[in-house]
């Protein structure tokens, strides 16, 4: 990974003698990166810097740091939620498309448990710590997902789709009805703002940045690095600076997630996992009690989801369930898993922070600085962007609506990954399940005569 | 006749001579049979030699280094296996109509039946995959009937499938060493806390070792970081079998081990069958193809119309009329 930090692929020549040495320097980071699955993560991080920077350094250091912010921001939680969804999914076969429900679950229940009782605005909450609250809001999302899996895995595997999106659906529903926020406050003391939402309790990252989060009155943290990086220095607006201190936090997760998940895999459970996937039948004769453990696979995944959800939802200021826990999200983390290579955890990390930064948010940023570019008038229709035949208008209307078009674009680049490459960025690779190094081969067999 | 150039015949040349050794050390009795596939007509007069009482625990030590643990025995005089009134009905089909049977201790069974005889959901009954309709399945004394596949091969016994089923998207080493009982690993909470990975990876290492030497055994080590989608279809059998014996089992349902697996992998295949046999495993093989049934089973079972028609050695169940009526037009 020391030759992929390099964001310069000239810069560093193929130093370590590789067999057969590559065609060209850049060729031979490529290689290098495709060793190491960190130099893999940071490399693709780095591309995607290098092309926000191209896209905003006219417009200064600020602009640069905040987009770069934002797409770290996405590509960490899309990366978060799709390793949750690969252990479902990638390794075990059990196709949830309830994501987007159990991460609400997860946010929901942390900003009810964690929120004032007795708040200036919205539903009142039980006034508990936050760790409190986090704990509380994974094991919520684990209890739903027992609670689907328990009927739908005695049934056939397709049937635990249609049960967890049904049940996403309905966990959104839910928490958009104020009968459902008047009955909760009622009981529990503890309401969900009903279609109006919540404000999500304080981030604690933003309090090692400034005194009771207030602006204007900097830490003992705070302060050096608004001195170095903010108006003092470098000019980047504070709310961005501790933007990146909360992308410190995420990757500490995901580093942990990460961790997790691959000694899951790497192991006997991983085994009995990926024989689950290819065939269940034989798992069960061979003596796994297939049940039973695809039981405990789905629920330490929405586990796992529901902590997602805290992390990037939680982090947002306010939640509310139609806007942002839609079935899309679900399909979005999909869309994420698939690209990365099911089956791989780097796959499904690179997945996120590609589909984030690339297919996600890149479109729209891309497409804004183009139309900046374009002096010309946008034609009312797409209709009219057609008959003009002049590509310059055409892009200008393309540019000016791809929030749209970039579903368009989306929907291409899947048919093309499918069509071409349907395993995926990473998908190909073997990922050992076992606790020990399968390629090394004891020598004391052979000498047995 | 001397059973040993025979065996070094048919034993492929191989380095698994171990095996082989212990083989002879072990029975001559059994050396008969255990000769060779290849010839046929020569173990016509084979069961009537072998008695019931194959005991496993006259094997000696070299068995042992061929790293596969032998099966403990049942108690004397139980049959492994034992089948009373089985019925299976599938809406208005009857696919199995009262069968009854017993395998033998260390015994080699053929169960044969023309098409639709019932077969494979007799094997289904009994391994778990379906539950019977009516009657019972004992294994060594308990009774198993209705229990779940998993739970059925945890108490050793095993099955291979009709139709390879391999798991396709892992590597060759990965499919034996799913297999073993009671791995430490298959707790999510001892794969991931740091102060209990320790047990899982010593125990790792050891079963590596033991999948690596199972390997050799069934002469697929080569193999061993291939996904098992990518071998052929009687390299597959050979996995399926190997795979089987990974769980450490009391006996080993093969059913039809021998389809579409061509000649030369076919007498490897039943090598390792003698081999195992003479260990101490159990076996019942349901096959379509009699002279592989007459031939190396010492007893046979023949099913038709979903219940047993006849049983006995290769000899008597030729000249049965009952069995060649039912299959009538077969070459015997």
């Amino acid at each position: 990974m020391s030759d992929a930090n390099a964001p310069d692929g000239s810069a560093s020549g193929p130093s370590d003698g590789t067999s057969d040495p590559p065609e060209s320097a850049t060729a031979a980071v490529v290689e290098a990166a495709r060793e190491s699955d960190l130099g893999l993560v940071v490399g693709t991080l780095l591309a995607i810097y290098a092309a926000a920077t191209l896209l905003t350094f006219t417009d200064g250091l600020n602009s640069v740091a905040g987009l770069m912010e934002t797409l770290t921001f996405l590509g960490l939680v899309y990366a978060l939620t799709a390793l949750a969804l690969n252990l479902q999914w990638g390794y075990t076969g059990l196709f949830n498309i309830g994501v987007a429900g159990f991460m609400a679950v997860g946010v929901y229940t942390m900003g009810m448990v964690v929120r004032s009782p007795d708040p200036a605005f919205g539903p009142p909450g039980l006034g508990l710590p936050l760790p409190v609250g986090i704990v509380a809001g994974m094991g919520m999302a684990a209890l739903l997902g027992a609670v689907a899996a328990l009927p739908a895995l005695r049934l056939k595997a397709d049937y635990l789709a249609i049960v967890t999106l049904g049940l996403s659906e309905i966990v959104r529903l839910s928490l958009q009805s104020s009968a459902f926020d008047n009955f909760l406050r009622d009981t529990i003391g503890a309401g969900t703002g009903g279609g109006r939402g919540m404000g999500m309790p304080d981030n604690p990252v933003r309090e090692l940045f400034l005194v009771d989060g207030q602006a204007g009155t900097p830490t003992a943290l705070g302060d050096p690095v608004f001195g170095v990086f903010g108006n003092g220095g470098l000019g980047i607006s504070h709310p961005i600076l501790i933007g990146w201190g909360y992308i410190a936090v995420l990757a500490a997760f995901l580093v942990a997630f990460y961790l997790i998940l691959e000694r899951l895999g790497r192991s006997p459970f991983g085994r009995t996992m990926k024989a689950i996937r290819e065939d269940e039948l034989v798992a069960n004769s061979l003596g796994k009690d297939v049940n039973l453990v695809k039981i405990k696979v789905f629920v330490i995944g929405c586990a796992l989801m529901g902590l997602a959800g805290i992390l990037w939802f939680g982090s947002q200021g306010n939640v509310s369930p139609t806007p942002q826990f839609r079935p899309l999200l679900t399909f979005y983390v999909f869309i994420a898993v698939i690209i990365g290579g099911s089956g791989s955890n780097t796959g499904s990390v690179l997945g996120g922070i590609v589909f984030a930064a690339v297919l996600f948010e890149g479109p729209r940023r891309v497409g804004g600085t183009v139309r900046g570019l374009i002096d010309a008038e946008t034609p009312p229709s797409f209709g009219d962007a057609l008959v003009s035949l002049d590509p310059v208008t055409f892009l200008a209307y393309a540019t000016d609506n791809i929030a749209p078009l970039q579903f368009v674009f989306l929907g291409l680049v899947l048919v093309f990954i499918i069509h071409r490459r349907p395993e995926g960025i990473l998908g190909d690779r073997i990922e050992t399940a076992a606790a020990v190094d399968l390629s090394e081969r004891p020598t004391g067999g052979e000498s047995d005569e | 006749m001397s059973d040993a150039p025979d065996r070094s015949d048919s034993g492929d040349a191989n380095d698994a001579t171990d095996v082989d050794d212990a083989s002879e050390a072990v029975d001559v009795a059994d050396a008969n049979d255990a000769a060779g596939p290849g010839e046929l007509g020569a173990a016509e007069t084979v069961a009537a030699t072998d008695g019931p009482g194959d005991e496993p625990e006259s094997n000696d030590s070299a068995v042992e280094e061929a790293a596969k643990h032998i099966p403990s025995g049942p108690p004397s005089g139980t049959p492994p296996l034992r089948v009373e009134g089985l019925v299976k009905r599938f809406g208005g089909v009857t696919a199995v109509d009262g069968a009854s049977f017993e395998v033998e201790s260390g015994s080699l069974t053929g169960l044969i039946g023309p098409n639709g005889a019932g077969k494979s959901t007799t094997f289904n009954c009994i391994t778990g995959v379906h539950e019977p309709t009516a009657g019972k399945v004992y294994f060594e004394g308990e009774d198993i009937t209705g229990l779940k596949p998993y739970q059925i091969a945890r108490k050793g016994l095993v099955r291979t499938f009709q139709i390879a089923r391999e798991l396709a998207e892992m590597t060759v080493l990965e499919n034996l060493m799913l297999a073993p009982q009671g791995q430490l690993g298959e707790s999510a909470i001892r794969a991931v806390t740091p102060g209990l990975r320790g047990g899982v990876v010593e125990e790792e290492t050891a079963l590596r070792e033991r999948a690596w030497e199972t390997l050799e055994f069934f002469e697929i080590d080569h193999l061993a970081h291939e996904h098992a989608g990518n071998l052929s279809g009687g390299q597959r059998k050979l996995l399926e079998m190997a795979r089987a014996l990974m769980t450490d089992p009391e006996m080993v349902l093969l059913d039809e081990p021998l389809a579409g697996v061509n000649p030369t992998l076919e007498e490897k295949l039943l090598d390792r069958v003698h081999d195992l046999r003479a260990d101490g495993y159990t076996f019942l093989l349901v096959e379509h193809d009699m002279d592989v049934i007459m031939n190396n089973c010492e007893r046979v079972i023949v099913m038709h119309q979903g219940s047993v028609l006849a049983e006995g050695t290769g000899d008597e169940i030729r000249n049965d009329e009952r069995v060649i009526e039912a299959y009538l037009g077969e070459d015997l």
